[in-house]
């Protein structure tokens, strides 16, 4: 693992909790922002949950600017109230018996400091997050980008030396969280500590990490940078997130034997052995007659078997060896009068595949 | 087979009430309705004689005539102290109850909750037993601090103590239980170490409960009667509470037990108000 840096925190753990098991080294350097991305019940929610110290972990380490913080092994363990660590939770859990500045003060005061003094680190976050206006409501008196800002404010003024965020955006309607999301870019930008910020959603970890994790049933299956995680997807859970098909199978040269069965033609970089090549719905070409098929493009017959409407294009479900997803214009679906039954051929270039090499961690996924 | 349909008369006002709230009939069968009109008559018939029998014109007459003053003001302390008391050590047993766990202690919440289904009266007699002169407490009390407890108005606070408290133990456990803890989680990622916690952020998250629970306690030591009889006996001014001048006054002065019987009502119909947001909706932690 690299990456630990002065500042920052590094978790090589196992969390048991009755059946399920997190096991996960991940490291997260001062000034970046790791986002954490999964499907309900992958482990996300658990590993912040260890790390803020609300668990113990069962087996393993988690150490935070080089202390410990938790170590099985060694029976070291920092309590949540001592760990410098903001947490913003899904729900905000904003207190709401507190005004919106008595919340902000919260921390600084259970941390030590006086009611003034409080008052006023209180003070310096409302303004820097501009919610000073806000001051004196109850948390039901928010919107929920307001409650949010609020519940980032609220973490903030602890002065926290690690912030997690667990799905920061997820309780906001799609108009504010757009606003939100940008905002909140901006905040973690200024942030100087590591961040992990935990999601579902691909945009917004898109949008708001440095560096990407994700994690599917309590295990690590990729790890990378945003756009490379974007483009080679190692699961078909990421696949499906970023809206791409993905075909696992064997490299042999100029083509691949794919899993699901068929084979595509590629440009021969020389790569041999398990590989995933991943395919835009968009590139893939619907025609009703077997196209002209130059060396260069794969083609091969499918059956339709749904269609859904997005915002501007039609997406196809297509069976055929192998499977496809296909975007096409609603004027395509008409001219090849397309409906579930309808026999179709569908083509690819080959310079349309990404194709790379499968990592041991997502063969086990395969 | 053909099966012949029974048409009965629906008014029109029915047909609106039905069109608008939707439902079928809403008529109540006769096997149910009978004994549900028996037990409202049980209920409130002797409530209604209480009033119709009360001397409505010489009420102040009647009360000064007997120590109704001092029974009710005495009443009124012993049984807010008493809460004082439930809150101080109640609130803390109800925590405890709630969010830890050790063994024995369900065995516990069953032991400290009896007071609620024990007769009042044996209640009086443990208290009795315990801290009489020669009881197995109050012996040493009597020869360590020269305190004497029974036939005293603390012996009053104590007996009120000991029946009542178990009410506000109860549901402020149950206020806790179901009280949202990712509250408290918060607060402790916030840097609040438990004590903190409890006071900043358990406590007024279930303070409605928490009232209810207080308000509950208040009025059933303030109609105790049989534990505090036994163990506190009836000096009027020492120990003789509200019910138990009521209960004297039945037998030398009627109309004096009629004034004090509607007081004590008056009491109850105002806690009954005061709780019904919090406790008669089944009300729980927002």
């Amino acid at each position: 693992m690299t990456g630990g840096g002065s500042g920052g925190l590094v978790v090589d753990a196992e969390v048991r909790r009755g059946d399920f098991t997190l096991a996960v080294g991940l490291a997260a350097a001062s000034g970046r922002v790791v986002g954490v991305l999964g499907p309900n019940g992958s482990g996300k929610s658990t590993l912040l949950s260890a790390v803020a110290g609300l668990t113990p972990v069962s087996a393993g380490r988690i150490t935070l600017a080089g202390e410990v913080m938790d170590d099985a092994g060694a029976g070291t363990f920092v309590e949540a109230s001592e760990r410098p660590v903001g947490f913003v939770f899904q729900n905000y859990r904003l207190f709401p018996h507190l005004t919106v500045a008595e919340n902000v003060a919260f921390s600084p005061r259970a941390r030590g400091r006086g009611r003034r003094a409080a008052r006023a680190a209180a003070d310096y976050w409302l303004d820097r997050l501009a919610l000073s206006s806000l001051a004196d409501r109850k948390p039901d008196q928010l919107s929920g980008g307001q409650a949010q800002r609020v519940a980032l404010a609220r973490a903030l003024a602890g002065q926290p030396a690690l912030l997690l965020l667990d799905e920061p955006l997820s309780a906001l309607d799609a108009g504010a969280r757009l606003d939100v999301q940008g905002e909140l870019k901006r905040h973690l930008a200024e942030f100087t500590g590591p961040c992990l910020l935990v999601t579902h959603d691909p945009i917004e970890a898109l949008v708001l990490a440095d560096q990407l994790i994700v994690l599917e049933g309590g295990r690590i299956v990729q790890e990378g940078s945003p756009a490379q995680v974007a483009r080679q997807p190692a699961t078909d859970y990421v696949a499906k997130l970023v809206g791409l098909n993905l075909y696992p199978g064997r490299a042999d040269g100029s083509r691949i034997t794919l899993t699901a069965g068929g084979s595509f033609v590629i440009p021969d970089q020389g790569q041999h052995g398990e590989v995933l090549a991943a395919v835009r719905p968009s590139a893939i070409v619907v025609s009703s007659q077997r196209p002209d098929s130059g060396s260069a493009r794969n083609t091969w017959p499918a059956k339709v078997t749904g269609l859904t409407l997005l915002a501007d294009r039609v997406r196809l479900e297509a069976d055929g060896q192998p499977p496809a997803l296909v975007d096409v214009t609603p004027a395509a679906v008409a001219e090849l009068s397309l409906s579930p039954g309808s026999q179709v051929w569908l083509s690819v270039k080959a310079t349309e595949l990404e194709v790379y090499t499968r990592t041991d961690g997502q063969r086990n996924q395969g | 087979m053909v099966t012949r349909t029974a048409p009965s008369h629906l008014t029109a006002q029915e047909r609106a009430r039905r069109a608008a709230r939707g439902g079928a009939s809403r008529s109540v069968p006769a096997p149910l309705l009978a004994p549900a009109l028996i037990a409202v008559a049980f209920l409130l018939l002797p409530l209604a004689g209480l009033l119709i029998r009360a001397p409505w014109g010489h009420m102040a007459a009647a009360l000064s005539g007997t120590d109704a003053t001092q029974a009710l003001i005495l009443s009124l302390w012993t049984a807010s102290i008493s809460t004082a008391v439930s809150l101080l050590i109640g609130v803390p047993l109800a925590w405890v109850l709630a969010r830890t766990t050790f063994p024995g202690q369900r065995l516990l919440r069953a032991l400290v909750t009896l007071p609620l289904v024990l007769p009042p009266v044996v209640g009086g007699v443990a208290l009795l037993l315990a801290f009489s002169r020669v009881g197995f407490v109050g012996r040493y009390l009597d020869d360590w601090f020269g305190l004497t407890i029974p036939f005293t108005p603390l012996a009053v606070i104590m007996a009120e103590t000991f029946v009542a408290m178990p009410f506000l133990v109860i549901t402020v456990e149950g206020a806790l239980r179901s009280a949202d803890q990712g509250y408290e989680e918060a607060a402790a990622t916030l840097g609040a170490k438990r004590m903190t916690v409890f006071r900043r952020v358990t406590v007024p998250l279930i303070a409605p409960s928490l009232g209810a629970g207080a308000v509950l306690c208040w009025a059933r030591a303030l109609g105790e009667f049989g534990a505090t009889i036994t163990f506190a006996g009836s000096f009027p001014g020492q120990t003789e509470t509200m019910p138990i001048a009521v209960y004297y006054a039945l037998e030398t002065d009627p109309n004096a037990a009629i004034a004090l019987s509607l007081v004590l009502l008056l009491v109850s119909v105002v806690v009954l108000v005061s709780l019904r947001d919090q406790w008669l909706r089944g009300g729980s932690v927002s």
